[in-house]
Protein backbone atom coordinates (compact mmCIF):
# COMPACT_ATOMS: atom_id res chain seq x y z
CA UNK A 1 0.00 0.00 0.00
CA UNK A 2 1.20 3.13 -0.76
CA UNK A 3 1.04 6.14 2.02
CA UNK A 4 2.29 9.45 2.82
CA UNK A 5 3.95 10.46 6.15
CA UNK A 6 5.34 13.65 6.75
CA UNK A 7 8.41 12.53 9.38
CA UNK A 8 9.56 15.69 11.01
CA UNK A 9 8.21 18.43 8.24
CA UNK A 10 9.58 16.49 5.09
CA UNK A 11 6.53 14.59 3.16
CA UNK A 12 8.03 10.86 2.17
CA UNK A 13 5.81 8.33 -0.10
CA UNK A 14 6.08 5.03 -0.09
CA UNK A 15 5.15 1.25 -1.01
CA UNK A 16 4.68 -0.16 2.50
CA UNK A 17 3.13 -3.77 3.63
CA UNK A 18 -0.13 -2.63 5.93
CA UNK A 19 1.74 -5.37 9.04
CA UNK A 20 4.93 -3.03 8.99
CA UNK A 21 5.25 -1.27 12.24
CA UNK A 22 5.76 2.12 12.09
CA UNK A 23 8.68 2.26 14.58
CA UNK A 24 10.50 -0.21 12.04
CA UNK A 25 9.14 2.15 8.96
CA UNK A 26 10.95 5.06 10.59
CA UNK A 27 14.29 2.93 11.42
CA UNK A 28 14.67 1.25 8.21
CA UNK A 29 12.39 3.14 5.66
CA UNK A 30 13.36 6.33 6.34
CA UNK A 31 16.52 5.55 7.66
CA UNK A 32 16.14 7.67 11.07
CA UNK A 33 17.69 5.21 13.95
CA UNK A 34 17.41 7.61 16.97
CA UNK A 35 13.81 6.05 17.16
CA UNK A 36 14.88 2.55 19.51
CA UNK A 37 13.58 -0.43 20.07
CA UNK A 38 12.98 -1.41 23.37
CA UNK A 39 11.20 -4.01 24.59
CA UNK A 40 8.71 -4.46 21.17
CA UNK A 41 5.65 -5.51 23.16
CA UNK A 42 4.41 -1.93 24.54
CA UNK A 43 6.03 -1.51 27.65
CA UNK A 44 8.84 0.37 28.12
CA UNK A 45 7.87 3.16 25.71
CA UNK A 46 11.78 3.63 24.30
CA UNK A 47 9.96 3.62 20.64
CA UNK A 48 7.54 6.42 21.27
CA UNK A 49 7.40 9.39 18.68
CA UNK A 50 4.61 12.11 18.17
CA UNK A 51 1.71 11.31 15.72
CA UNK A 52 0.21 14.43 15.04
CA UNK A 53 1.85 16.04 18.02
CA UNK A 54 0.54 13.07 20.59
CA UNK A 55 3.00 10.48 22.22
CA UNK A 56 2.39 7.07 21.06
CA UNK A 57 4.23 3.77 21.29
CA UNK A 58 5.92 3.51 17.44
CA UNK A 59 5.89 -0.61 17.60
CA UNK A 60 1.87 -0.40 18.66
CA UNK A 61 1.17 1.87 15.38
CA UNK A 62 0.99 0.48 12.03
CA UNK A 63 2.90 2.35 9.42
CA UNK A 64 -0.27 2.34 7.52
CA UNK A 65 -1.96 3.89 10.30
CA UNK A 66 0.38 7.28 9.78
CA UNK A 67 -0.58 8.01 6.30
CA UNK A 68 -1.10 11.44 5.82
CA UNK A 69 -0.33 12.28 9.74
CA UNK A 70 2.85 13.88 10.40
CA UNK A 71 5.58 12.58 12.57
CA UNK A 72 8.21 14.26 15.14
CA UNK A 73 10.99 12.19 15.78
CA UNK A 74 14.19 12.70 18.13
CA UNK A 75 15.90 13.72 14.60
CA UNK A 76 13.31 16.75 14.45
CA UNK A 77 14.08 18.28 17.41
CA UNK A 78 17.13 20.14 16.29
CA UNK A 79 16.11 23.24 14.29
CA UNK A 80 18.32 25.25 12.02
CA UNK A 81 21.29 23.88 13.67
CA UNK A 82 20.55 24.49 17.24
CA UNK A 83 19.65 22.21 19.48
CA UNK A 84 16.26 22.23 21.05
CA UNK A 85 16.15 23.48 24.83
CA UNK A 86 14.99 20.20 26.02
CA UNK A 87 18.36 18.70 24.11
CA UNK A 88 20.34 21.60 26.02
CA UNK A 89 18.58 20.52 29.42
CA UNK A 90 19.13 16.85 28.94
CA UNK A 91 22.98 17.90 28.30
CA UNK A 92 23.27 20.38 31.70
CA UNK A 93 21.22 18.24 33.56
CA UNK A 94 22.88 14.83 32.70
CA UNK A 95 19.51 13.15 32.03
CA UNK A 96 20.65 10.35 30.26
CA UNK A 97 22.83 8.08 31.54
CA UNK A 98 23.48 5.01 28.43
CA UNK A 99 20.79 6.87 26.03
CA UNK A 100 18.56 4.06 24.71
CA UNK A 101 15.44 5.83 26.74
CA UNK A 102 16.16 9.54 25.87
CA UNK A 103 15.16 10.21 22.32
CA UNK A 104 11.50 8.74 23.66
CA UNK A 105 11.90 11.19 27.18
CA UNK A 106 12.94 14.10 25.19
CA UNK A 107 9.69 13.54 23.27
CA UNK A 108 7.32 13.16 25.89
CA UNK A 109 9.11 15.98 28.17
CA UNK A 110 8.52 18.13 24.99
CA UNK A 111 4.47 17.18 24.54
CA UNK A 112 4.15 17.80 28.80
CA UNK A 113 5.52 21.37 27.93
CA UNK A 114 3.46 22.11 25.33
CA UNK A 115 0.39 22.11 27.76
CA UNK A 116 2.11 22.59 31.03
CA UNK A 117 5.24 24.68 30.36
CA UNK A 118 5.82 24.39 34.26
CA UNK A 119 5.15 21.15 35.70
CA UNK A 120 6.14 20.43 39.29
CA UNK A 121 7.68 17.01 40.08
CA UNK A 122 5.09 14.75 40.42
CA UNK A 123 3.35 16.13 36.58
CA UNK A 124 7.11 14.97 35.18
CA UNK A 125 6.83 11.53 36.80
CA UNK A 126 3.45 10.87 36.00
CA UNK A 127 4.14 11.95 32.29
CA UNK A 128 6.81 10.01 31.85
CA UNK A 129 5.32 6.68 33.72
CA UNK A 130 4.72 5.38 30.34
CA UNK A 131 8.83 5.33 29.84
CA UNK A 132 11.14 3.27 31.30
CA UNK A 133 14.99 3.88 31.87
CA UNK A 134 16.35 0.71 32.50
CA UNK A 135 19.53 3.21 34.42
CA UNK A 136 17.10 4.40 36.57
CA UNK A 137 18.19 7.76 36.17
CA UNK A 138 14.71 9.11 36.52
CA UNK A 139 16.17 11.94 38.90
CA UNK A 140 17.65 14.15 36.29
CA UNK A 141 15.55 13.11 33.51
CA UNK A 142 13.17 14.85 35.88
CA UNK A 143 15.42 17.65 36.41
CA UNK A 144 15.78 17.97 32.59
CA UNK A 145 12.49 18.35 31.65
CA UNK A 146 11.54 20.76 34.28
CA UNK A 147 14.22 22.81 33.03
CA UNK A 148 13.77 22.79 29.66
CA UNK A 149 10.47 24.46 30.78
CA UNK A 150 12.21 27.41 32.56
CA UNK A 151 14.35 27.82 29.65
CA UNK A 152 11.28 27.45 27.15
CA UNK A 153 9.91 30.12 29.13
CA UNK A 154 12.85 32.54 29.59
CA UNK A 155 13.61 32.59 25.92
CA UNK A 156 9.71 33.11 24.91
CA UNK A 157 9.38 35.85 27.16
CA UNK A 158 12.98 37.38 25.75
CA UNK A 159 11.29 37.22 22.43
CA UNK A 160 8.50 39.37 23.64
CA UNK A 161 10.54 42.17 25.32
CA UNK B 1 7.94 -8.84 15.65
CA UNK B 2 5.57 -8.54 12.79
CA UNK B 3 2.01 -9.80 12.36
CA UNK B 4 0.73 -12.16 9.97
CA UNK B 5 0.42 -10.92 6.78
CA UNK B 6 -3.08 -9.20 6.87
CA UNK B 7 -5.55 -6.73 4.26
CA UNK B 8 -5.95 -3.17 5.62
CA UNK B 9 -8.88 -1.18 4.74
CA UNK B 10 -9.70 2.55 5.72
CA UNK B 11 -12.97 3.05 5.79
CA UNK B 12 -14.18 7.04 5.93
CA UNK B 13 -17.41 6.58 6.57
CA UNK B 14 -19.76 4.50 9.01
CA UNK B 15 -21.46 3.07 6.83
CA UNK B 16 -18.47 2.19 4.52
CA UNK B 17 -17.02 0.66 7.68
CA UNK B 18 -20.27 -1.69 8.35
CA UNK B 19 -20.03 -2.81 4.86
CA UNK B 20 -16.80 -3.52 4.60
CA UNK B 21 -17.32 -5.69 8.15
CA UNK B 22 -20.21 -7.63 6.39
CA UNK B 23 -18.23 -8.37 3.57
CA UNK B 24 -15.14 -9.85 5.11
CA UNK B 25 -17.60 -11.43 8.01
CA UNK B 26 -15.62 -14.04 10.83
CA UNK B 27 -11.98 -12.80 9.03
CA UNK B 28 -12.33 -9.00 9.94
CA UNK B 29 -11.08 -7.11 13.06
CA UNK B 30 -11.79 -3.58 13.88
CA UNK B 31 -8.81 -1.73 14.37
CA UNK B 32 -9.64 1.18 16.89
CA UNK B 33 -6.77 2.04 19.21
CA UNK B 34 -4.85 -1.11 18.66
CA UNK B 35 -3.15 -1.08 22.23
CA UNK B 36 -4.26 -4.51 22.70
CA UNK B 37 -5.32 -5.94 19.21
CA UNK B 38 -1.85 -4.96 17.73
CA UNK B 39 0.73 -6.47 20.33
CA UNK B 40 -1.75 -9.75 20.14
CA UNK B 41 -0.57 -9.72 16.66
CA UNK B 42 2.47 -9.54 17.05
CA UNK B 43 2.52 -12.56 19.32
CA UNK B 44 0.31 -14.54 16.39
CA UNK B 45 -2.34 -14.64 19.15
CA UNK B 46 -4.54 -13.04 16.74
CA UNK B 47 -4.27 -13.46 13.17
CA UNK B 48 -7.26 -11.54 11.21
CA UNK B 49 -7.20 -11.39 7.63
CA UNK B 50 -8.42 -8.13 7.28
CA UNK B 51 -8.29 -5.21 9.61
CA UNK B 52 -10.74 -2.40 9.52
CA UNK B 53 -9.28 0.78 10.62
CA UNK B 54 -11.80 2.99 12.30
CA UNK B 55 -9.77 5.89 13.07
CA UNK B 56 -10.53 8.05 9.87
CA UNK B 57 -14.60 7.51 10.65
CA UNK B 58 -15.90 11.37 11.33
CA UNK B 59 -18.51 11.44 14.82
CA UNK B 60 -17.08 8.89 17.04
CA UNK B 61 -15.24 10.67 19.38
CA UNK B 62 -18.25 11.95 21.12
CA UNK B 63 -18.74 12.11 25.43
CA UNK B 64 -21.95 13.20 26.38
CA UNK B 65 -24.84 13.03 28.26
CA UNK B 66 -28.21 12.48 26.24
CA UNK B 67 -31.46 10.64 26.98
CA UNK B 68 -30.62 9.32 30.60
CA UNK B 69 -27.54 8.16 29.43
CA UNK B 70 -23.58 9.29 29.61
CA UNK B 71 -22.39 8.33 26.30
CA UNK B 72 -19.02 7.19 24.70
CA UNK B 73 -17.87 6.54 21.09
CA UNK B 74 -15.79 4.16 19.86
CA UNK B 75 -13.17 6.68 19.58
CA UNK B 76 -12.86 7.84 22.89
CA UNK B 77 -9.57 7.26 23.71
CA UNK B 78 -8.72 6.47 27.45
CA UNK B 79 -7.06 9.96 28.02
CA UNK B 80 -9.94 12.00 26.75
CA UNK B 81 -11.89 10.22 29.90
CA UNK B 82 -9.41 11.41 32.28
CA UNK B 83 -9.40 14.93 30.78
CA UNK B 84 -13.33 14.96 30.19
CA UNK B 85 -15.06 17.37 32.43
CA UNK B 86 -18.64 15.57 31.56
CA UNK B 87 -17.00 12.56 33.37
CA UNK B 88 -15.33 13.93 36.13
CA UNK B 89 -19.08 15.54 37.12
CA UNK B 90 -21.40 13.11 36.10
CA UNK B 91 -19.68 9.70 37.38
CA UNK B 92 -16.84 8.92 39.78
CA UNK B 93 -16.27 5.54 39.39
CA UNK B 94 -15.10 6.20 35.40
CA UNK B 95 -13.24 8.97 36.77
CA UNK B 96 -11.51 6.78 39.19
CA UNK B 97 -10.25 4.24 36.99
CA UNK B 98 -9.23 6.30 33.92
CA UNK B 99 -5.87 7.44 35.30
CA UNK B 100 -5.19 3.96 35.78
CA UNK B 101 -5.47 1.94 32.78
CA UNK B 102 -1.76 0.94 30.90
CA UNK B 103 0.59 4.29 31.31
CA UNK B 104 -0.19 7.30 29.66
CA UNK B 105 1.21 6.59 26.08
CA UNK B 106 -0.97 3.76 25.83
CA UNK B 107 -3.97 5.86 27.13
CA UNK B 108 -3.50 8.32 24.45
CA UNK B 109 -4.35 5.89 21.46
CA UNK B 110 -6.30 3.02 23.02
CA UNK B 111 -10.15 3.44 23.29
CA UNK B 112 -12.90 2.73 25.69
CA UNK B 113 -15.00 0.59 23.38
CA UNK B 114 -11.91 -0.88 22.31
CA UNK B 115 -10.80 -2.19 25.86
CA UNK B 116 -14.69 -3.12 26.41
CA UNK B 117 -15.00 -5.31 23.32
CA UNK B 118 -11.57 -6.63 23.84
CA UNK B 119 -12.58 -8.54 26.94
CA UNK B 120 -9.51 -9.17 29.01
CA UNK B 121 -10.36 -10.43 32.17
CA UNK B 122 -7.98 -8.23 33.41
CA UNK B 123 -8.79 -5.27 31.56
CA UNK B 124 -9.93 -2.49 33.83
CA UNK B 125 -13.20 -1.22 31.98
CA UNK B 126 -15.28 -4.32 31.83
CA UNK B 127 -15.65 -3.99 35.61
CA UNK B 128 -16.35 -0.64 35.69
CA UNK B 129 -19.28 -0.96 33.07
CA UNK B 130 -20.43 -4.11 35.38
CA UNK B 131 -20.87 -2.05 38.47
CA UNK B 132 -22.60 1.05 36.64
CA UNK B 133 -24.54 -1.13 34.47
CA UNK B 134 -23.78 0.19 31.50
CA UNK B 135 -24.83 -1.19 27.96
CA UNK B 136 -23.01 -1.63 24.50
CA UNK B 137 -23.98 -0.02 20.93
CA UNK B 138 -23.57 -2.69 18.21
CA UNK B 139 -24.01 -2.06 14.20
CA UNK B 140 -23.98 -3.54 11.53
CA UNK B 141 -25.44 -3.52 7.62
CA UNK B 142 -28.76 -5.04 9.49
CA UNK B 143 -29.27 -2.34 11.70
CA UNK B 144 -28.46 -1.35 15.60
CA UNK B 145 -28.58 -3.74 18.82
CA UNK B 146 -28.15 -2.61 22.59
CA UNK B 147 -26.40 -5.22 24.78
CA UNK B 148 -26.30 -5.18 28.56
CA UNK B 149 -23.10 -5.28 29.50
CA UNK B 150 -23.57 -8.57 31.47
CA UNK B 151 -25.00 -10.22 28.22
CA UNK B 152 -21.96 -8.83 25.91
CA UNK B 153 -19.32 -10.06 28.23
CA UNK B 154 -19.49 -13.93 27.56
CA UNK B 155 -16.45 -15.50 28.18
CA UNK B 156 -12.00 -15.25 28.27
CA UNK B 157 -11.10 -12.54 25.30
CA UNK B 158 -15.17 -12.93 24.24
CA UNK B 159 -17.90 -11.18 23.74
CA UNK B 160 -21.17 -11.52 22.06
CA UNK B 161 -20.54 -9.65 18.87
CA UNK B 162 -21.98 -11.52 15.78
CA UNK B 163 -19.89 -11.26 12.59
CA UNK B 164 -20.25 -7.98 10.80
CA UNK B 165 -21.25 -6.28 13.72
CA UNK B 166 -18.84 -3.40 15.63
CA UNK B 167 -19.26 -1.43 18.99
CA UNK B 168 -19.99 2.48 17.97
CA UNK B 169 -20.56 3.32 21.52
CA UNK B 170 -21.25 2.45 25.58
CA UNK B 171 -23.76 3.83 27.39
CA UNK B 172 -23.87 4.53 30.88
CA UNK B 173 -27.06 5.39 32.65
CA UNK B 174 -26.98 8.99 34.40
CA UNK B 175 -27.78 8.28 38.10
CA UNK B 176 -30.29 11.30 39.08
CA UNK B 177 -29.98 11.57 43.00
CA UNK B 178 -27.21 10.40 45.23
CA UNK B 179 -24.60 8.72 43.59
CA UNK B 180 -21.22 7.70 44.43
CA UNK B 181 -18.90 5.20 43.51
CA UNK B 182 -14.50 4.64 42.64
CA UNK B 183 -12.22 2.28 40.88
CA UNK B 184 -9.50 0.72 43.40
CA UNK B 185 -7.21 -0.71 41.56
CA UNK B 186 -3.59 -2.57 43.08
CA UNK B 187 -0.65 -2.49 40.61
CA UNK B 188 2.76 -3.83 40.36
CA UNK B 189 3.77 -0.81 38.48
CA UNK B 190 2.07 1.74 36.20
CA UNK B 191 1.31 0.06 32.98
CA UNK B 192 1.05 -3.96 34.42
CA UNK B 193 -2.33 -5.26 34.58
CA UNK B 194 -4.23 -4.92 37.55
CA UNK B 195 -3.07 -7.40 40.36
CA UNK B 196 -6.41 -7.05 41.57
CA UNK B 197 -9.17 -4.16 40.80
CA UNK B 198 -12.56 -3.51 42.23
CA UNK B 199 -15.23 -1.17 40.86
CA UNK B 200 -18.28 0.15 43.27
CA UNK B 201 -21.12 2.70 42.88
CA UNK B 202 -24.00 2.72 45.37
CA UNK B 203 -27.17 5.17 44.30
CA UNK B 204 -29.13 6.22 47.50
CA UNK B 205 -33.31 6.58 48.01
CA UNK B 206 -34.52 9.77 49.66
CA UNK B 207 -34.26 8.09 53.48
CA UNK B 208 -30.31 7.13 52.90
CA UNK B 209 -31.06 3.76 52.32
CA UNK B 210 -28.84 1.70 49.21
CA UNK B 211 -31.09 1.40 45.97
CA UNK B 212 -29.27 0.22 43.94
CA UNK B 213 -25.60 -1.20 44.26
CA UNK B 214 -22.61 -1.99 41.81
CA UNK B 215 -19.66 -4.23 42.50
CA UNK B 216 -17.51 -6.07 39.97
CA UNK B 217 -14.10 -7.43 40.13
CA UNK B 218 -10.90 -7.06 37.81
CA UNK B 219 -8.14 -10.07 37.46
CA UNK B 220 -9.89 -12.67 40.10
CA UNK B 221 -11.75 -14.50 37.20
CA UNK B 222 -11.75 -15.66 33.94
CA UNK B 223 -13.98 -12.89 33.24
CA UNK B 224 -14.51 -9.87 34.63
CA UNK B 225 -16.58 -10.62 37.71
CA UNK B 226 -20.08 -9.17 39.32
CA UNK B 227 -20.21 -9.55 42.64
CA UNK B 228 -23.85 -10.35 42.22
CA UNK B 229 -24.13 -11.79 45.73
CA UNK B 230 -22.63 -8.79 47.97
CA UNK B 231 -24.89 -6.43 45.59
CA UNK B 232 -28.05 -8.17 47.05
CA UNK B 233 -27.04 -7.70 50.40
CA UNK B 234 -26.81 -3.90 49.79
CA UNK B 235 -29.66 -3.56 48.14
CA UNK B 236 -32.83 -1.77 50.16
CA UNK B 237 -30.21 -1.85 53.89
CA UNK B 238 -29.21 1.35 55.28
CA UNK B 239 -25.48 1.45 54.76
CA UNK B 240 -23.19 0.61 58.09
CA UNK B 241 -19.96 -0.45 58.35
CA UNK B 242 -20.89 -3.92 59.42
CA UNK B 243 -22.68 -4.14 56.30
CA UNK B 244 -19.90 -3.28 54.18
CA UNK B 245 -18.06 -5.81 55.53
CA UNK B 246 -20.89 -8.62 55.05
CA UNK B 247 -20.52 -6.96 51.52
CA UNK B 248 -16.41 -7.67 51.74
CA UNK B 249 -16.99 -11.07 52.54
CA UNK B 250 -19.08 -11.77 49.69
CA UNK B 251 -17.11 -10.08 46.97
CA UNK B 252 -14.54 -11.93 48.32
CA UNK B 253 -16.29 -15.20 47.86
CA UNK B 254 -16.76 -14.47 44.38
CA UNK B 255 -13.47 -14.12 43.11
CA UNK B 256 -11.24 -17.33 42.76
CA UNK B 257 -8.08 -15.70 41.67
CA UNK B 258 -4.82 -18.12 40.07
CA UNK B 259 -1.13 -18.10 41.94
CA UNK B 260 0.86 -16.47 39.33
CA UNK B 261 3.48 -13.50 39.22
CA UNK B 262 1.48 -11.26 40.70
CA UNK B 263 0.93 -13.36 43.94
CA UNK B 264 -1.14 -15.87 45.29
CA UNK B 265 -4.49 -16.34 45.34
CA UNK B 266 -5.21 -16.42 48.88
CA UNK B 267 -3.32 -12.78 48.90
CA UNK B 268 -5.41 -11.72 46.10
CA UNK B 269 -8.84 -12.73 47.47
CA UNK B 270 -8.17 -10.43 50.35
CA UNK B 271 -7.32 -7.57 48.58
CA UNK B 272 -10.69 -7.92 46.74
CA UNK B 273 -12.54 -8.13 50.55
CA UNK B 274 -10.35 -5.39 51.29
CA UNK B 275 -10.96 -3.06 48.60
CA UNK B 276 -14.53 -3.43 47.97
CA UNK B 277 -15.28 -2.84 51.59
CA UNK B 278 -12.67 0.41 51.17
CA UNK B 279 -14.45 1.08 47.81
CA UNK B 280 -18.23 0.89 49.00
CA UNK B 281 -17.09 3.59 51.66
CA UNK B 282 -15.71 5.77 49.52
CA UNK B 283 -18.92 5.27 47.48
CA UNK B 284 -20.98 5.82 50.26
CA UNK B 285 -19.11 9.35 51.14
CA UNK B 286 -19.40 10.52 47.79
CA UNK B 287 -23.03 9.66 47.40
CA UNK B 288 -23.78 11.13 50.85
CA UNK B 289 -21.58 14.76 49.80
CA UNK B 290 -23.33 14.77 45.83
Amino acid sequence: MEITVTINGQARTSEVQPRKLLVDYIRTDAELTGTHIGCDTTSCGACTVLLDGVPVKSCTVFAVQANGKSVTTVEGLKQNGRLHPIQDAFKEYHGLQCGFCTPAMMLVGTALLEKNPDPSEDDVRWAISGNICRCTGYVNIVKSIQGAGKAIQALASGQAS
Amino acid sequence: MYPSAFEYKAPTTLEEALTMLAEVGDEGRVLAGGQSLIPMMKLRLAVPGVLVDINGLPGLDFIEGANGHLRVGALVRHNDIVNSEVVTQANHTMAAAAPWIADPLVRNRGTVCGSVAHCDPEGDWNSVMLALRAQVVARSTSGERVIPIDDFVVDFFTNSLQPGEMVTEVRIPHYSGPAGGTYLKLERKIGDYATVAVATHLQLDSAGKIAQAGIALTAVNSINTRASAAEDALVGEAPSEELFGEAAELAAQASDPEDNVRGPAEYKRDIVRVYTRRGLAKALELAQAS
